[in-house]
């Protein structure tokens, strides 16, 4: 694991009084921001910041599944395809994906498939796609959380969203939300999702040691988050839509006129005021 | 000015939007005694039945439809055409306006032709089949295509036309909208070129109240600022 | 990039506009889309740049390690370019191996970079013949909408020019920016029938018969070029499309540098 060679003492991840190396207490929650909608040729799309982690999920379908032999005739088939980006992480990760993509791409499959209406649409498939961009721990839950809101965006139709989140053991204590000095210097994580509406488990996973006591507050403490969670990803879908026709017409500048009827222009004399109009343009 | 203010309710899915004592209509689902919405959408109840009219989706083909679509493969007996569905759609030469001898479908139409034409049905494991036997079905030639979310043609098209009938007068173009989303618009470039940038217009403020209104003022704006072609 | 088909209707009407100066979009045909960029976007990475040419969105990190250099150059910091066209970019996209279009498109975004001498090579040296700067410049498609060499490009030296070369982690000194003394431009035409374009939209591309990527440095030479699709050019041509080049590349050199 990568940073095990900077350290050379023992580290302190919670001290006496509960307080972790970011500051935060056990049941706190990193800062998270969800936006809705972010690209343009997925069918539905959505981003996410959950403490250093920046994830981008997006979805395709349903549409037809290829290859043929693989389509199932009664239903969709539902298909996570996990990445992450080669500078995602600190030391720099091959392009491709590696063992533990394929399989953070099967159980997160597994999540959504048991909330999809697949039946609606036979012989389809819904192909979602997570990108990690950034990597702080906990990227499974952020890209599962991204993902369920790229679904609804796409305007697949599920029983439910599915929110996500980890617990895990630091310094013998259980708290909520590791990060990623908590998760290489820590005893325990266990990730789970959940359908909020009829609290199922969709997800479930877990390495390192937790009695079963530790484990119960574990889950205690991510199924509380996942209320705040979720409430995250409603806002961040009704966002993306719920604006007063009052401030689009505030916000948008009225129509450009159209442009004067040429006949055949001459590029060349188009560079002065087309750099002029660069000037204009200067991104942020 | 009347009619403008907030958007009416979004729900998501999963969201409670009845008791048992609603009908589960379009977008919904009955589980356990409730009612909830299965997509991202705008709650509207009438008649005792609860439905969600979604904000976004791929098209799904009901028989009967208006769809525009590509010819994206053809044999000696159907051409395959792409309409914007995650299911292809065959139309059968038989199916065609024309008299089709076998082996000669490419004499009428070929990959690349845009066509209009009809759903004629829909199986249970969603195979569909096309007909271009009725007055409006045709291979579509000139003009441009435009291609908006499935889920705005009701809006682009207004209570009884009503909308695109008004941006057809403003703009003096012909227009077909498929119910899959693409529109077909015939008229001077610049006349299409305007009647696009409305339907985008309502594309994008599909379920705000008083859209109506923002469109015809839309439109005065536009043909202000550049003489009017469409003025009488 | 598995090509989608575009119909004849909407090649016609491209092709109309295009005879009369105009674009769907309202350009004109040597004018690019509006650039955004957004530098230091990725904090795992020693450089990074999000950009945005029209919609097609890219998302470029810089990552730096030390190793051993190439044998035939010893003294010089070693680059290497990757890009991935990741499957949720565009409906074409399939997750596997780098394709060939993956592959031309690094290579020719590397080369523009290299030939320019863009990043001081040797100034990458640690020990010569032992120990070097490895740069790796990994491009990241994020949404397609057109013109991905441009794009690659514009990511990638924005990306470099906000560098940090990690040298205190390494125990080599105190961090410092990565020694970038030159700024290539690619601008990418295409061509419809007999209409050139630049920076073309999915729309056009997908019409398009051929392109020609052309990347010059501050005093308008030439360093790298690249032909694609199956269509040809005119030396005539070719030479309008070097002319457009300098002209575009030097109004959009200014929003690549910090």
């Amino acid at each position: 694991m990568e940073d095990i060679e900077h350290f050379e003492r023992e580290v302190k991840l919670i001290d006496e009084n509960g307080v972790r190396l970011d500051g935060r207490k056990s049941d706190d929650l990193r800062p998270i921001r969800i936006e809705a909608g972010v690209l343009r040729r997925a069918d539905g799309s959505a981003y996410v910041e959950w403490g250093g982690n920046k994830v981008l999920a997006a979805v395709y379908g349903p549409r037809e599944a290829h290859p043929r032999h693989l389509q199932d005739p009664a239903r969709a088939l539902v298909q996570c395809r996990y990445n992450m980006a080669p500078f995602s992480v600190s030391d720099r990760k091959r392009p491709g994906p590696d063992r533990r993509s394929v399989e953070i791409s099967k159980v997160i499959s597994e999540a959504f498939a048991s909330v999809v209406f697949a039946e609606q649409f036979p012989r389809t498939s819904v192909d979602i796609f997570i990108e990690v961009l950034q990597a702080d721990a906990g990227t499974r839950c952020a890209g599962l959380t991204a993902a369920s809101v790229a679904l609804a965006d796409a305007g697949v139709p599920m029983k439910d969203l599915v929110t996500s989140c980890a617990s895990g053991k630091i310094g013998g204590v259980v708290c909520l939300d590791l990060d990623k000095e908590e998760d290489n210097f820590g005893e325990a994580d266990c990730p789970m999702a959940i359908v909020p509406r009829t609290g199922e488990i969709v997800l479930l996973q877990m390495d390192g040691h937790l009695t079963y006591e530790e484990f119960q507050k574990a889950m205690d403490l991510s199924i509380g988050a996942t209320k705040r969670i979720y409430e995250m990803q409603r806002d961040a879908l009704r966002r993306r839509y719920s604006v007063t026709l009052e401030e689009i017409l505030n916000e948008s500048p009225p129509p450009p006129p159209p442009a004067e009827e040429p006949v055949l222009r001459d590029p060349t004399s188009e560079y002065e005021r087309f750099e002029a109009d660069l000037d204009r343009e200067v991104g942020p | 000015m009347e009619g403008r203010g907030p958007v009416r309710q979004i729900v998501i899915p999963g969201e409670a939007v009845g008791g048992s004592d609603v009908k589960p209509g379009p977008g919904t689902f009955f589980e356990g005694g409730r009612v909830y919405a299965s997509q991202l959408g705008v709650l509207t109840q009438r008649d005792g039945t609860v439905s969600v009219i979604p904000l976004s989706g791929r098209y799904i083909p009901q028989p009967g439809d208006a769809v525009i679509g590509e010819v994206v493969d053809i044999g000696p007996s159907h051409w395959l055409v792409d309409i914007n569905s995650p299911y292809p759609a065959p139309l059968h030469a038989t199916e065609s306006p024309w008299h089709v001898e076998f082996g000669d479908t490419g004499r009428f139409l070929n990959v690349g032709d845009a066509i209009m034409a009809h759903v004629l049905s829909v199986d249970e494991i969603k195979r569909i089949q096309l007909t271009m036997q009725d007055r409006e079905a045709r291979r579509l030639k000139g003009g441009q295509l435009l291609e908006i979310s499935p889920t705005k043609v009701p809006r682009v098209i207004g209570k009884q036309g009503s909308m695109i009938t008004l941006i057809k007068q403003s703009t003096g173009c012909r227009i077909y909208v498929g119910q899959n989303g693409r529109i077909w618009l015939d008229g001077d470039d610049r006349s299409t070129a305007l009647a696009a940038r409305a339907i985008k217009f309502v594309e994008e403020r599909a379920q705000a109240v008083g859209l109506t209104e923002a469109v015809k003022d839309f439109l005065a704006n536009a043909r202000r600022t550049q003489g009017s072609p469409g003025r009488a | 990039m598995s090509e989608e088909i575009v119909s004849d209707l909407m090649r016609e009407y491209v092709y109309r506009l295009a005879s009369s100066g105009k674009r769907a979009d309202g350009r004109r045909l040597d004018e690019p889309r509006k650039l955004q960029i957004e530098r230091g976007f990725v904090k795992t990475a020693e450089g990074s740049a999000r950009v945005k040419l029209g919609n097609t969105e890219v998302l470029v990190g810089i990552k730096m390690s030390v190793g051993e250099p190439y044998p035939d150059t010893p003294n010089t910091g070693v680059l290497s370019t990757s890009v991935e066209l990741i499957p949720m970019a565009s409906p074409t996209f399939e997750a596997g191996p780098p394709r060939p279009d993956a592959i031309e498109l690094a290579r020719v975004v590397d080369r523009g970079i290299r030939e320019s001498k863009m990043v001081n090579m040797e100034k990458l040296c640690i020990t010569p013949k032992e120990k070097v700067w490895v740069m790796f410049i990994d491009i990241h498609v994020l949404d397609y909408d057109g013109n991905l060499f441009d794009a690659c490009s514009y990511g990638s030296v924005a990306a470099l020019a906000n560098t940090i070369v990690p040298a205190k982690a390494q125990g080599l000194g105190d961090d410092f920016p990565l020694p970038v003394e030159h700024w290539p431009v690619s601008v990418t035409t295409v061509k419809i029938k007999d209409i050139l374009l630049v920076d073309a939209s999915l729309d056009e591309e997908r019409m398009a018969d051929a392109r020609l990527t052309v990347t010059t440095d501050e005093n308008g030479d030439i360093r790298a070029m690249q032909k694609g699709l199956s269509g040809s050019f005119s030396y005539d041509e070719v030479k309008r499309i070097i002319e457009a080049s300098q002209k575009v590349g030097h109004a959009i050199r200014p929003l690549l540098r910090p």
